[in-house]
Parts: C-alpha cells; structure tokens; sequence
C-alpha cells in the first residue's frame, strides 16, 4: 500500500514535467498556427490582421502566460479548446482513444498468442531444426519495418484479390463487429507480428534459463510429465520479462502507432497527435501527449504489481 | 522461400478475416451513390475567406459560390452573377446576381450579402487570405437586392479574375453577424456539407435546389487516405469511386490500370529554384544567369517528376505565356554559364544551401538532387537542408535562405500571380529580395490595361525580362491528377485543379 502511494504521489511530478516540455517544444519549432493554416499564402498578411489572428489562436500573449491559462484550465479538468476541431480537446481524444485502445489490444492478443507457445516450442526443442526456423521468423519479424509488412499485405490483397478493407470512416466495435475487425485485422497482424517476434524471443530465453534450474530438474525427477513441467512449473518464473516487455509495448501502442495508422488511415491516437504538431495545434498536441504519458505511467505501475502477482517472493517497495 | 511462406500464410490470414466480414467488403458495383471519393490531405477549416491549403479550396468550392467562376480553359463564366460589366473607364464593375440563387439555408442571395462578403474579407481583423487582390475596391453599392456595383480606386481588369477565387466566396450576411463562420458551412453551392470529420471525413449531400440545377448525384463521402499507395489499393478494389492524387508515380501506376482513368491536367503551379539576390553571389547577374543557363530543364523534368509537366517560364497561364524555347539561355549551355561566372569573378564556384520541404510537392528531393548535380558541372556546391513544411515557410517568409526550392500555386492572370513578388510593393519583396523597375512598371501596366492582346503583350515582355534576370530559376509547370472508375462520367478537370466538375458527375453503372 505503502509503495501503490509513493508510486501514485509520482504521477503529479511527472505529468507537471511532460506538460512542460511538451508545451515548449511544440512552441520553439518554427512555424505557428497561422502559417500552418495559411502556408505561404501567410506572407500577404497586414501587421493587423497577423495581430488578429494570432489572437484567435491564443498565440498572441507571452509564453508564460500562455502556460499559466493552459496550466490553469488543467487543474480544472480543461485541457483546452482544439482549434483544428472546435471542440474540447478531451473530446477529440476521447474519441480517438477507443481505436488506439482496441488495435493494442489486438496486437498484443497477437504477440501472446503467437510469441508465447512459439518461445516455449523453441526452448524445449533447443538446438534442432525446429528451434532453428523459429528464432529465424523471429529475426524476421523483428528486422520487418511494420510499414514494409503494412504495404505488403495491401498491394497482396488489393492486386491478388482485388479486395480492401474499408478505410477512412472507422466502424466502432459496438456498431459492428465484423465490419470493425475487417478494419482492424491488417492494421494488427502488422504491429503484432514484430510483437510477437519479441515476445518469442525473450519467452525462449527466460525458458532456457527457467529449464536449467534446479526446482525442474527436482519436478522432472518426482516424476511431473513433460507438459506439467513446462507448462505448470517452468512458464509461470518464465514470464516476467515477457510482462515488462509486453507492458512496456503496450505502452507505446496506447501512445499511437503513426505509420501504420497513416497506412491504414486509421483515425488514432497517433495520426491525431501527428496531424495536430502539422497543423500546429498547440492544446491538442499538449493535452494528447498529456494523455499518452499518463497512460503510460498507469501502465508502469500496474506491471510492476503484475510482477508481485506473478512471483509472490517479490514484495514491492521493500529490499529483496 | 521463408519469406514467400509467411507472405502466403498471413495474405490467406488476411483474406479469411475479411472475408468474414461481410458487407463491408461488398464489391462497389452493389454500392449504391453518393460518390466514394478519397484524398491524402484534408481540409484545414471552413472559413472560405482564410484557407489556403489546397484541399480546403477543393471542399469549399463545391459549398460556397464565388461571383464568377473560371472554367476549364481559365474563361471567367457566371456563377452566382449571371452577367457583369466593367464602366468604360474601368472604375467600377457591376454584377447583376442569379434570381433564383439560394443559400442551403434557404434564404436567397443577395446584394447585401456580397457587400457584407467583400466588406469581411477587406476588413483587416478577419486575416483574409486574398484581401491584397481587391484594395482598390473604394465602395460597395447596393442600388437593389440582386445588383452590386464596386467602385474602383483605379481601373483593376484582374479583380474579375481574383473573384473567381473560392477565397473571394459569397457568404450570408446573418452568418458574419452571428460570427459562425468556419465553424458552419452555409453556402449557396452543389453540395451542403453534413459532416466535417477533421482529417477523417468530409459528408457533403446534394443541394437540389442549387440555382444551376441540381448535381447528378446523391453526395460525395471523402475519407481522408493519407498514404497514396491506400488510395490506389482502395481503386483497384473498387473501394472508391474517385480520388485526387498528388505524386506523379501514383498518378503513373494509375495510368496502367485498365479499369481506371486518371485526369491529367497541366497545372497553373510551378516548381522553381529560388534565388536570393540579396545574399552573395547570387546579387551578381552573371552568376544567376550563370545557374539559369547550366540548367537542364528538361532531365529535371524526366528524373524528378518522371516527366510528368512541361518546362515552363514564369508564366504557367497558357493565354500569356511564351514559348519556353524563347526565353533567356533556357537550352542548357555549360560553355556560357562558365563563361557567365568567370566574368561575374567566380571562375571556381561557389558553396550554397538550398532549403527544401519534405514532400512538398513530392518531388522537391528529387528536384533539387538533379539541381545539384547539374550545377556542380559549374563549380556550385549546393548543400540539401530538407524540413517540416512549417519550418521551411517560417524560413522562406523571412526571406531566410540562400535559395530554396518549391512549388509555387499559379493564378489565372499574370498580375494576381506576381504582383506580390515582383512589384516594389509586392507583399512577398522579403521572399523574392527583388526589386526591377522594368518588371514593376510592366506589372502596373497590366493591371490597368482592360484589352487582352494589349496585356498578352506587356505580360509577355515581363515574362521575358523576368527569365534573363533570373532571380529564380523556373524549372517546369506540374500536372494536376485525379483519379475515377470509369463508370463516372461527366469529370471535367480544370488547370486550377478544381473539383467543382464533382457537380457535373454521374455515376452509370
């Protein structure tokens, strides 16, 4: 309980300090939101009319000021008006949230799915062939850039078998779910298949080494059945690295996976926050990064729980 | 072999997946209208009066109207004016408006609505995106509901043209009280816009009481694609109906695809080098002329845009232009150009930085690439610096650079194109760094000279004058693309790449 609190009392500190690089960075980068919208076309403004619009943007008072407003409306739960989209900013990425959250989910499914059997086969068959071609896919899959895989699969798809999922206009999960995975199954067997390949790698290693302890070779002599030892005895001390890796992954693909989102014209997380640095739009690149580092620190923490869970000798906050 | 595998397995993983799905992959034939359209960029905002970006003209030219409107050979024609007349001396033009134009809102339009329009885009507080191209309007009357007449400082022949921009459009007077818009779109064109997904999606219906009848389908759905190799996938399965395309292999792997037709119209845009010729050595004649003449246009052309353009002088507007072949050393001359740059006192070079934004247009890498090795056959070393599109206007609008390469739009008339670079108070003087009485005082000339062989004329001299100053180096004039099934009948592409011919489409299938 102890730990849960000092982990939680972090959170303030590190969100304060996210919100303040993020709220400079996008701030020092050339260009504003004036000629993000206008372009080039922004050199035939008059002094006045610059002066009025950058009022309308917000972009005319001096930087700490603009913190203190936006700082301001944080505290309050406002994390701004989004300029691109007239609407609170909270709502955009309410709304694009869902998709993010749902493609993570898929790719991890996939990554366990695949990667864990596939470590374990390859740990147990050590050396031989089989082990052999598995690490081989694994290395594959690992070196595929996701936007090599991405184009494959749509150039196969669309040349091959003049089909194409439909792109552009998201199908929510509750509105239909077959529509909704037809959208999503490319999108996720390509973050999914470098996934997996990591998750295999590592589930193989953490086996070798799990293999070679002596509580196996103890539960092999008591006469435990291969299945039971790998399975029952060896996996469950295996998995703590493939946790971290996993949480840690998760974590980046809840932050939005831009390529592959511009592939598939997937409305995320990651197209919003890119489209909103393009277009300069100062409350939503803030409040959406906001978003994405506070996800990842809830998801820190709930796989260092996960590892007490897993292997009840750990006992967080205290001295092993 | 390995590799073939996996490919087999995931594409049959791939396929039973959709095809589980149903519906949603129906084949387009059993679609019904509205028209499935797909573009890379989408819009930035509403406001017909502010954006600029090139996808936001083409949404809001099929919402709101200008007064006129230039067709598909740059003729000014009528839009919501029926007929318009310039005072014979030149001081003032009157529009008589359509009886029958009607804005979705089902209000009519009317005079007072043009003069609250132009009064917005005038008014310095509204950061109007063309106000430079109608500060000669001294007044607007309104002598009854369905006539305008704008009174002129001084005789302005291309403030027609300038009004057939979509930044020049009609919006209602009660939409400019009430300060909504940009935020609604209530214009008087073919299409309403009934939902507006940022960087999404675009829902536009029919207007069927659009006063020049109404459009020959249901709507038009845009979804906003941004890889184009999306968009061709989504052609090829009959996934969508039609689609703007902005790179010129695209537009290419189009042209070979027997169910598809690709439009491909020479565009008013054109990419160029410019120069800074207020930074050394680019302040010598000698050296820009030097550049301009060890320039093969032509293998710019071929390599960067696949050939895919026509070389170009300044002028892009087919009415004004010169032949290429006329103008100043555009047949590459090295023996001239070293000759050029010795005379200027730079018989070994010199050393350069060329700024240039990523993939805009698509092929500036590759334009300055070939730049750069054909100008090292001169001793010029030009070192690439690409960026962000906004980092690289923040430079370019401070006149930041040494030369920078880019695509700069066209306009249908000379004067609207380049009174903002090559008059003395041209609004853009920091980016061009280039003061010429010559071009200035050919620039006023055709400003105020209302009969067109006579401006054919002065034009022509400026476009040649402007070729051997050099102080940029136009390279070729860009084609415009879209992409249809060809069971969409009725497209009529324009120079300006305008979509309004959407309003003309059928869909016969």
């Amino acid at each position: 309980m102890t730990y849960l609190a000092q982990r939680l009392a972090t959170f303030p500190i590190i969100l304060f300090g996210v919100s303040i690089i993020v709220f400079l960075a996008i701030r020092l980068v050339p260009g504003d939101a004036i000629t993000a919208m206008l372009g080039t076309e922004a050199g035939l403004l008059t002094d006045a009319q610059r002066e009025s619009l950058a009022a309308y943007f917000g972009i005319d008072q001096p930087m700490p000021v603009q913190y203190g407003h936006w700082a301001w409306g944080l505290l309050h739960g406002d994390l701004g008006l989004s300029v691109t989209y007239g609407k609170p900013v909270l709502n955009v990425i309410l709304e694009r949230f869902p998709l993010t959250l749902e493609l993570a989910v898929l790719a991890m499914l996939i990554a366990v799915v695949v990667g864990v059997p596939a470590g374990v086969a390859a740990a147990t068959r050590n050396g031989r062939f089989s082990d052999l071609i598995i690490r081989i896919l694994a290395m594959l899959g690992q070196s595929t850039p996701n936007f090599v895989l991405a184009l494959l699969m749509i150039f196969v798809l669309s040349v091959g078998f003049g089909q194409m999922p439909a792109m552009g206009d998201f199908v929510p999960l509750t509105r239909d779910p077959a529509g909704n995975l037809a959208q999503l199954i490319l999108p996720a067997i390509t973050l999914g298949f470098a996934f997996a390949a990591s998750v295999t790698r590592i589930t193989r290693s953490a086996m070798l080494d799990v293999l070679a302890d002596d509580y196996v070779r103890t539960a092999r002599s008591k006469g435990a059945s291969g299945a039971s030892v790998v399975w029952q005895h060896a996996l469950p001390n295996a998995l703590i690295p493939v946790v971290t890796l996993s949480g840690i992954e998760f974590g980046y693909l809840l932050g939005g996976t831009v390529i592959v989102e511009q592939i598939f014209a997937l409305p995320g997380l990651g197209r919003l926050v890119l489209d909103a640095i393009t277009q300069r739009d100062y409350a939503l690149v803030e409040g959406a990064v906001l978003f994405i580092a506070a996800n990842f620190t809830v998801l820190n923490l709930l796989v260092d729980l996960a590892y007490a869970w897993l292997d009840p000798r750990i006992r967080l906050g205290r001295p092993l | 072999m390995i590799v073939r595998r996996i490919n087999s397995a995931l594409s049959g993983l791939v396929v039973a997946g959709l095809l589980a799905s149903g519906p949603i992959l129906m084949p387009s034939a059993l679609r019904a209208a509205p028209l499935q359209m797909a573009w890379a960029q989408d819009a930035t905002g509403l406001d017909p009066h502010k954006q600029t970006a090139f996808s936001s003209l083409r949404l809001l030219e099929l919402v709101y109207e200008p007064l006129v409107r230039l067709d598909a050979n740059l003729k000014v024609v009528p839009a919501l004016a029926d007929s318009w007349q310039f005072a014979d001396d030149g001081k003032s033009l009157t529009f008589k408006l359509n009886a029958k134009a009607k804005f979705h809102s089902g209000e009519p339009v009317t005079s007072a609505d043009v003069k609250a329009s132009f009064e917005r885009i005038l008014d310095e507080k509204t950061g109007a995106a063309t106000r430079a191209n109608f500060l000669s309007i001294a007044g607007i009357e309104t002598p009854d509901a369905k006539t305008v007449v704008f009174k002129l400082s001084q005789a302005d022949a291309p403030i027609l043209t300038a009004m057939g921009d979509i930044n020049a459009a009609v919006v209602p007077a009660m939409a400019i009280k009430d300060g909504s818009i940009g935020t609604k779109a209530v214009g008087s064109g073919p299409f309403k816009l009934q939902e507006w997904s940022p960087n999404a999606k675009a829902v536009l219906v029919a207007n069927a009481e659009w006063a020049a009848g109404a459009p020959g389908i249901e709507g038009v759905t845009i979804s906003v694609l941004p890889d184009e190799t999306a968009i061709l996938a989504a052609l090829r399965a009959g996934k969508l109906d039609f689609a703007l395309i902005n790179d010129p292999l695209t537009a290419q792997l189009i042209a070979k695809e027997s169910k598809l037709q690709l439009n491909r119209e020479p565009g008013l845009s054109y990419h160029v080098l410019q120069l800074n010729p207020s930074r050394k050595p680019m302040t010598e004649l000698g050296v820009r002329q030097a550049m301009s003449c060890a320039v093969d246009r032509k293998q710019v052309l071929d390599t960067a845009s696949l050939g895919e353009g026509k070389i170009t002088g300044p002028l892009t507007v087919p009415a004004y232009a010169n032949d290429p072949g006329s103008l100043f050393c555009y047949t590459q001359n090295l023996a001239k150009a070293k000759k050029l740059m010795a005379d200027a006192g730079f018989p070994n070079g010199f050393e350069a930085t060329v700024i240039g934004a990523t993939n805009e247009p698509p092929t500036a890498a590759a334009d300055v690439q070939v730049l750069q090795s054909q100008l090292a056959a001169i001793g010029i070393k030009l070192n690439i610096q690409m960026m962000e599109l906004n980092v690289y206007v923040d430079k370019w609008l401070k006149g930041d650079f040494d030369m920078a390469i880019a695509e700069n739009g066209g306009r249908a008339d000379p004067y609207t194109m380049y009174n903002r670079y090559w008059t003395k108070a041209g609004n853009l003087q920091k980016v061009s760094n280039y003061v010429d009485d010559t071009l200035d005082s050919l620039m006023q000339l055709g400003r105020s000279e209302t009969e067109p062989a006579k401006r054919k004329d002065i034009f022509g001299k400026f476009e040649q004058h402007l070729a051997e100053a050099s102080p940029w180096i136009w390279l070729y004039s860009a084609n415009n693309y879209t992409a249809q099934q060809q069971y969409v009948k009725g497209f009529v592409p324009t120079p300006a790449g305008s979509l309004f011919g959407l309003s003309k489409v059928t869909i016969a299938k």
